[in-house]
C-alpha cells in the first residue's frame, strides 16, 4: 500500500524537465517567437508580446523617414534589446542583393548582433519565397558570420540545403504570409522536421491557436507569427491564447500521442460488468 | 553637390561628413545605419567619413514588422 502510494507520488510530482528552444547555441524558454507589424501603436505592440512571452521578436528595417516621426519613441525603445532578441527580418526584399545588404544594415544598427531571419519574397501577390535568391542570400550570409534562420517553402530537398549552407534554424511557411489559412501541408513540414538537425519553425500562415497547436504537435521545435495576433479583434488576448497553444503542442508532442486506429475502437470504460448482461 | 538620400534627390554644401548630415535630421545618438554606395558606414567613422557628389546615402531605422 505505502509502495503504491509512492510511486503514484513518484508520478505526480516528477519534476517538469526543462526543454529549452536553442538557436545558434542560445537556449530560450519560449517556443512562440513573434513579429512587431501591424499593431494600433506601441503600448499595443508591447503589451501583446508580454502576453505572448516570447523572447524573440523580429523587426524590419527600413528607411529613416518611413514609419517614424523625429522625437517620437522607436521600437527599440519599447523593446529594447537587452530585454528581447531582437530578429531583424528582410521582409519585402526580392532579391539576394537586397536582403543581405539589409542585413549588413542591421548588423550595424544592432551593434553586431548576428541572429538575423531572412526572406526573400518572389511575388508581391502570394509572398511565396523565391527559392533560388534565398538559397544564394543564405550562402552569403552564413560566410560574412551571420546565424541565419531562414523563410521558406515547405519544400524537404530545398530545407536540407539551407541546413548544409549552414542556417540555424529552417523556416518553412504553413500557408502564405498574412493568410491565416493554417496548417495546409502537414505532410511535407513532416518530412522536413524528421530530416532536420536544426530547429525547425513554422514561418506564416497560423490564424489562430488551434493551428499554433498543430504545427508544434507535429514536431515543429517553435512557431513564428505576427498577423494571427495582431490582426486579432483582442490581440493581447490572442497572444496570451499562442503562448498556451505552442505550449499545449509541445507538451503533446513530448507526451507523444496515442495511436489513430480508424477501425478498432475500444471503449475506455470496461467492456465487462454491464447490467443487464448475460 | 548632388546626393542621393533615402532615395530623394537633394543638394546640399560640401563638406559634409556623415555625423552631420545625421545631426542635421535630429538622428545623433538615434539607433540607425548608415549604407553609403552599398557599403556600411560603421559608427565608428561617421564623423570622419565625408560624403562626395553623386553618392547614394541610405540611412535605416528598425521598425515593427513581421
Amino acid at each position: 500500500m505505502n509502495q503504491a502510494l509512492n510511486q503514484i507520488n513518484t508520478t505526480v510530482v516528477a519534476p517538469v524537465v526543462a526543454d529549452p528552444l536553442v538557436i545558434a547555441g542560445r537556449a530560450y524558454g519560449s517556443r512562440l517567437l513573434v513579429g512587431t507589424g501591424k499593431y494600433k501603436d506601441f503600448a499595443q505592440t508591447r503589451a501583446a508580446i508580454d502576453a505572448s512571452g516570447a523572447e524573440i521578436v523580429t523587426v524590419a528595417i527600413r528607411r529613416t523617414n518611413i514609419g517614424q516621426e523625429p522625437g517620437q519613441p522607436s521600437l527599440l525603445d519599447v523593446l529594447p534589446p537587452d530585454q528581447f532578441t531582437i530578429l531583424p527580418n528582410t521582409a519585402g526584399c526580392f532579391t539576394a542583393d537586397d536582403a543581405v545588404r539589409t542585413l549588413r544594415l542591421a548588423r550595424e544598427l544592432l551593434e553586431g548582433h548576428a541572429l538575423v531571419k531572412l526572406e526573400v519574397l518572389g511575388d508581391s501577390l502570394t509572398l511565396f519565397p523565391n527559392m533560388p535568391e534565398t538559397l544564394k542570400a543564405a550562402d552569403i550570409l552564413v560566410k560574412d558570420g551571420f546565424s541565419v534562420m531562414v523563410y521558406c517553402a515547405d519544400d524537404p530537398i530545398q530545407a536540407r540545403m539551407l541546413e548544409d549552407i549552414g542556417c540555424v534554424a529552417i523556416m518553412p511557411l504553413a500557408s502564405l504570409i498574412g493568410s491565416g489559412m493554417g496548417i495546409l501541408n502537414p505532410w511535407n513540414l513532416q518530412l522536413i522536421i524528421d530530416q532536420a538537425k536544426v530547429p525547425v519553425l513554422v514561418d506564416a500562415g497560423v490564424g489562430t491557436a488551434s493551428d499554433a497547436a498543430i504545427a508544434m504537435e507535429l514536431g515543429c521545435d517553435g512557431v513564428l507569427m505576427n498577423t494571427a495576433i495582431a490582426a486579432a479583434q483582442d490581440p493581447v488576448r490572442m497572444a496570451g491564447a499562442m503562448k498556451k497553444a505552442v505550449e499545449a503542442g509541445r507538451e503533446a508532442w513530448l507526451a507523444g500521442r496515442m495511436p489513430k486506429k480508424f477501425y478498432s475502437a475500444v471503449p475506455s470504460s470496461p467492456s465487462g460488468g454491464l447490467i443487464g448482461a448475460k | 553637390m548632388e546626393l542621393i538620400i533615402n532615395g530623394e534627390a537633394l543638394t546640399l554644401s560640401a563638406p559634409l561628413s556623415v555625423a552631420a548630415l545625421l545631426d542635421s535630421r535630429n538622428l545623433t545618438g538615434k539607433r540607425v545605419a548608415v549604407e553609403r554606395n552599398g557599403e556600411i558606414v560603421p559608427k565608428s567613422r561617421h564623423a570622419e567619413t565625408l560624403l562626395t557628389t553623386g553618392d547614394r546615402i541610405e540611412i535605416v531605422v528598425a521598425v515593427g514588422g513581421g
